[in-house]
């Protein structure tokens, strides 16, 4: 129910944003979301932007993947300890 | 956004198990307020790829889920009187009342019209100027304030056949509902991301300051959810307890501003019946009266809490109220599967897709 996906603003016309949303063009409100330019991301939710996505904040955070799992893996080699895998990497991966 | 792949690449979610793994000493116990959160770390396989480092808990975040079956009798009476359309979130119609469900009602020819958005429910009132259109407004503070907008441009545009029926409710008053009934021990919390993307992620504060609990906000892809998971371990790792933010793209330290004053313009705070938690002072939010015009309750003469059991299919031995609490998993219930499954319902949790029950059953049944 509080599912919102990001989409992108092709165009603003009077307080409506054009998206295109599972392959449909449709109008959603920017009326949360005033600060909202074409070319900018955002989640919709129930027919309205609710946040402007921050595209610093998204390559930030992919960044941030590699060093957490950096630090693990170093941690892992000095340890010489398995990773526990198994069958988990399979179920992991299936989605 | 463009790099979603990165969000979804498997590889990097192995390296985030393998990570969690290496931190975690004992086992973290950790409760997912969000039914999306619930969804998805059913979906990606989570529960079982992370047991033992993590045991998951499922709390009551799914909207559907919580709508006491007193205010589905209530909206059943509105919408048997002839000249009401009621239009409603999806999930929504299939909930159980005490006597029947909205899909039921509509089968027996009342007018129900299911929605995306609250806008959809004006244009319904625009092209029906002679029949009373309400909508059903359930959902937490994602939800509250696209509706809180839909009020504010009938009112701009003054129409006059179209008012909400307002289930709205609150998250925090749940969260501590759960945490002061004292039935479950958590060592963190998941954050709900959506709703932080209004209330901003400081809002979740209170679960450090007065719980003693980590709590970090997430997004709803693979590797949002991993890295969530892997901060709250190394939180506890390290001793630290704070409220933190994994999902910094969506959600802000202050959260959307412009939703919050509609919110505090179009809602006041009223007492809330909540399936599985029972009547929640201040955790409701009801048309405030500046708006009666919109307020359906005050246009129909209904009562704010209507009476009736507010968890009627517990006589039928379905556990929600449980499942909601984070105390019980779906499994343990003895109709799961049986005799409740997402085509025959017997429980709302079995309802939406972002139910525990459902959630449970359907990726469970996959994974074999
Ligand atoms: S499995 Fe069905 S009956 Fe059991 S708790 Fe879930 S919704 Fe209720």
């Amino acid at each position: 129910m509080c599912l919102a996906v990001p989409v992108r603003v092709e165009a603003i016309n009077n307080g409506m944003g054009m998206v295109e949303f599972g392959g449909v063009r449709r109008e959603v409100s920017l009326a949360l979301t005033p600060e909202a330019r074409a070319g900018d991301y955002v989640l919709i939710h129930t027919g309205y932007a609710i946040s402007v996505l921050d595209a610093g904040e998204a390559e930030e955070t992919l960044r941030l993947f590699d060093e957490l799992t950096a630090a693990a893996e170093a941690e892992e080699a000095a340890d010489q300890r398995p990773a526990g895998e198994g069958s988990t990497d399979n179920k992991v991966s299936a989605a | 956004m463009t790099q979603l792949e990165g969000y979804r690449d498997p590889e990097i979610a192995r390296r985030l198990v393998a990570a969690i793994r290496s931190t975690v000493r004992d086992t973290l116990r950790v409760i997912e307020f969000c039914g999306g959160h619930t969804h998805a770390i059913m979906r990606f396989g989570l529960r079982d790829a992370l047991a033992p480092s993590i045991e998951m808990l499922s709390g009551p975040g799914c909207p559907v889920c919580v709508t006491a079956s007193s205010d589905i009798d209530q909206a059943v009476s509105l919408g048997s009187r002839p000249d009401v359309t009621l239009t409603t979130f999806g999930d929504l119609i299939r909930v159980p009342g005490s006597v029947e469900s909205l899909q039921e009602a509509r089968a027996r020819g009342n007018d129900v019209r299911v929605v995306y958005s609250a806008l959809d429910s004006l244009q319904f009132a625009r092209e029906q100027p002679e029949r009373e259109v309400v909508m059903l407004g359930i959902g937490f503070e994602t939800t509250a304030p696209t509706v809180a907008a839909a009020v504010l441009q009938a009112q701009r545009e003054g129409l006059r056949n179209w008012s909400v029926y307002s289930m709205h409710k609150l998250t925090a008053p749940a969260m501590r509902a759960i945490l002061d009934a004292g039935e479950v021990a958590i060592d963190a919390v998941l954050g709900p991301g959506h709703v932080a993307a209004i209330t901003g992620w400081k809002a979740w504060g209170f679960m450090p300051s007065e719980y003693g609990v980590s709590c970090t906000v997430a997004g709803f892809e693979l590797n949002d959810i991993l890295q969530a998971l892997l901060l709250l371990a190394r939180d506890a790792a390290a001793g630290v307890t704070r409220v933190s933010n994994s999902y910094g793209r969506g959600v802000t330290e202050e959260g959307n501003r412009t939703a919050q004053a509609l919110m505090q313009q179009v809602f006041c705070r009223s007492e809330a019946a909540w399936r599985g938690l029972g009547v929640i002072p201040e955790s409701g939010l009801a048309i405030a009266p500046a708006f009666a015009d919109y307020d359906a309750r005050q246009r129909f003469g209904l009562p704010a809490l209507p009476e009736g059991p507010i968890d009627a299919e517990a006589q039928r031995g379905c556990r929600c109220g449980e499942v909601l609490r984070g105390i019980r998993l779906p499994e343990e219930c003895p109709l799961f599967g049986r005799g409740c499954t997402p085509v025959h319902p017997v429980g709302p949790c079995m309802v939406s897709a972002e139910g525990s029950c459902a959630a449970h059953y359907r990726y469970r049944r996959v994974a074999g």
